[in-house]
């Protein structure tokens, strides 16, 4: 069945099409929006199905980010499917926002098509953006592809929803990259989302007045750390649930995806780590360095709140010298987020590798074949003399 | 405007020198053919020329969209902020260079949407601030969705139908908030914005310029003009009265027309200055 329906339904979409298509399948009931580069498409696709009736969605065009999460959650507070989409300054002027979501335990499913932040301005793919937000409490899922853009987000409503987790969602693509380029992917039918996520039946809600609630309430030293430790164990348990939804997907339409994507590790020496788009010209150049003979591997993460630490660890333990790329900066002179966890979750391994920090793409700048090949030569040459040029480095400068 | 060449050539014509304020390498701009900002821009020039202000006593600050790439293409003391910020940015400028000119370009979707309360406490502490907001009914800068002065009714991407949320009326705002100058201009009537421009420089407080211009890539086709000057012509020329025309005309002419012009003048303490003398000057007791 899975096959049958992957030959039906391949079509060229971009990523930013795509996640709409996957919005109006999964037809929430509220998307607040405001307008932001590379993200807007989305809402401009949404905007046209909500137009032309395809969806129930209350389309709300607030006047700002703020307000458009703000907005989203008044909606699912009050029990509604809430979506929205968003990149950059709009999400950075979420933040305030992003919190109150995740502690109220809204299960709210966003969109972050990933922009660097200002300044200088700069419109183009980088990871600062979700980075800035990655201790907010919301599970963040990475794509690699324009498939599985969609595909995160289908999967996306089933994790936020979970009455084990009852987090809200951050689905990340590559800025212009992912959003903007066209690439084969395919879609299910409506009714196959519909089945899968299933109707939203909130557990408690500001609408049902037979069980009045109220939700982000003042509490001090008495209760305050209780909520955040449950919010916490929610946060534990998305793993397990992002791994259940995941599977389930994959036995009903064929696609498969772990936590993270481990390429050609099994016996790797070397190896690179990396998020979404960039994953694809790593693998080319491991293929590469395959055929040369040299033992090299990539590691993606899909899912990076919460952290896979064991499976970060598992992946890389036979690895003797490994490249974090981030395409962000902690500005810590320590090296990017991804490093800094990557890294910390191979602590306790047996063997540690050397670890070493690349930064790389900042501002949409181009990650080209070399670059991974410059990476890898490196690493190698680390593994020879069993030492690193510099732990942390700006590379395609 | 866009071009060295172009420059050169309203050299020869017109006795100004318009090198003299723009950054030659940061051209041509972004803006589209038919789009109102460049023709604002020129105002502007001519305006600050007009002033006598020495171009580097000027710091010119902007939020996003279109028409806060201004900045970027002159050359005063510049700097482009984020969406809907450009006055608390300029509002700190101002503060610690109480002598410097600050100029604040915005849009209607930059000043009256996402930025909407700094704008409305700006114009409350009257700080000398000299505000053009570029009115263009759109977001043009993210392709085309409705801005808070959207005419009811009017299409953009993010209203099919129409839109059904009423518009802001900028000047009235900006009064109501207590902007001690307020005014109203056009890119179709520039010599008239450009004199309006220079008066709000001058003017110390608040000084907020509503200027009407064209979005022809976005407003303009969604809504079935046929051109960027047909749009000058209804919107700009056709839907506004001049304030010393509205006057002499029978109240039926002016219905649904903006009035262009000087709206609002007052003189009303400025908050730099009050800063100064009643808080500082207390705190230190001088
Ligand atoms: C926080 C934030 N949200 C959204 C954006 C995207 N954005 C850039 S410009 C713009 C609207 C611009 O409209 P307006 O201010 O009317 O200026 P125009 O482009 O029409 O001159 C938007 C929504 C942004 N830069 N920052
Ligand atoms: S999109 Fe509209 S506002 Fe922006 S430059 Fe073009 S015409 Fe001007």
């Amino acid at each position: 069945m899975a096959t049958n329906t992957a030959m039906k339904k391949q079509t060229g979409l971009t990523g930013n099409s795509a996640i709409a298509i996957a919005m109006k399948q999964i037809n929430p009931d509220v998307c607040p929006a405001y307008p932001i580069t590379p993200s807007t498409a989305i809402i401009e696709d949404f905007s046209s199905y909500v137009a032309d009736g395809d969806v129930d969605t209350e389309l709300i065009t607030v006047e700002s980010e703020h307000s458009a999460m703000s907005a989203c959650i008044g909606a699912a507070a009050a029990g509604a499917r809430v979506m929205t989409a968003t990149s950059s300054q709009g999400l950075a002027l979420m933040w305030e926002m992003l919190y109150i979501a995740s502690g109220m335990r809204l299960p709210i499913v966003i969109t972050n098509v990933n922009r660097a932040l200002s300044a200088p301005i700069n419109i183009h793919c980088d990871h600062s953006d979700s980075m800035g937000a990655r201790d907010a409490g919301w599970v963040q899922l990475y794509s690699e592809t324009v498939q599985e853009a969609y595909d995160n987000l289908i999967m996306a409503v089933r994790i936020a929803e979970n009455e084990k987790v009852l987090l809200p969602v951050m689905v990340c693509l590559d800025g212009f990259i992912t959003s903007h380029a066209i690439e084969n992917i395919t879609l299910l039918d409506k009714a196959e989302v519909q089945s899968f996520i299933g109707e939203y039946k909130p557990e408690r809600s500001l609408l049902d007045i037979d069980h009045p609630s109220t939700f982000g309430a003042m509490t001090l030293q008495d209760a305050y750390m209780t909520f955040k430790h449950q919010q916490s164990e929610a946060m534990t348990r998305a793993k397990d649930v992002v791994s259940s939804v995941s599977a389930e997907f994959a036995k009903k339409f064929g696609r498969n995806y772990g936590l993270i994507d481990a390429y050609r590790l099994e016996d790797a020496e070397i190896a690179i780590v990396i998020l979404n788009s960039a994953a694809g010209t790593t693998k080319v150049v491991v293929d590469e360095l395959r055929k040369q003979g040299k033992k090299a591997g990539m590691l993606r993460l899909r899912l990076f709140r919460p952290l896979p630490h064991k499976e970060i660890a598992d992946a890389l333990k036979n690895c003797k010298a490994v490249a974090v790329l981030d395409r962000a900066d902690s500005m810590n002179d320590f090296g990017g987020p991804l490093f800094n966890e990557v890294r910390s979750a191979l602590y306790d391994g047996e063997t540690r590798p050397k670890v070493i920090s690349r930064i790389y793409g900042l501002g949409g700048r181009d990650y080209k074949i070399k670059d991974a090949t410059d990476v890898f030569d490196e690493l190698s040459a680390a593994v020879k003399t069993g030492k690193t040029d510099t732990l942390t480095k700006y590379i395609t400068l | 405007m866009s071009e060295g060449t172009v420059a050169k050539k309203q050299k020869l014509s017109v006795p100004f020198d318009y090198d003299k304020y723009l950054r030659p390498k940061k051209l041509p701009h972004i803006w589209c053919p038919g789009c109102g900002h460049g023709i604002v821009l020129k105002a502007l020039l001519r305006a600050i020329e007009a002033s006598g202000l020495n171009k580097d006593d000027i710091c010119m600050v902007s939020g996003i969209g279109c028409s806060s790439r201004t900045p970027g293409y002159v050359d005063f003391n510049t700097m482009h902020s984020l969406h809907g910020r450009a006055f608390a940015f300029a509002t700190g400028i101002k503060f610690a260079k109480p002598n410097m000119k600050v100029i604040v370009i915005t849009g209607d979707g930059d000043a009256l949407a996402i930025g909407g309360n700094h704008f409305i406490h700006t114009c409350r502490r009257n700080i000398d601030l000299t505000v053009l907001v570029y009115t263009n009914a759109i977001y043009g800068m993210t392709g085309g969705q409705y801005s808070p002065t959207t005419p009811l009714g009017d299409i953009a991407t993010t209203s099919r139908y129409g839109n059904i949320e009423p518009p802001f009326d900028a000047c009235k705002m900006a009064e109501a908030a207590g902007a001690s100058f307020v005014a109203r201009g056009t890119a179709y009537h520039t010599l008239e914005l450009e004199k309006t421009i220079l008066e709000a420089i001058k003017h110390k407080g608040t000084s907020v310029v509503d200027i009407i211009d064209a979005c022809p890539t976005y407003y303009g086709r969604m809504n079935k003009y046929k051109s960027a000057t047909h749009m000058m012509e209804v919107i700009e020329k056709d839907g506004t009265v001049s304030v010393k025309q509205a006057d002499k005309l029978p109240p039926e002419k002016l219905e649904g027309k903006l009035l262009r012009g000087v709206l609002y003048k007052t003189d009303r303490p400025e908050y730099c200055e009050q800063y100064a003398t009643q808080v500082m000057g207390k705190a230190t007791g001088k």
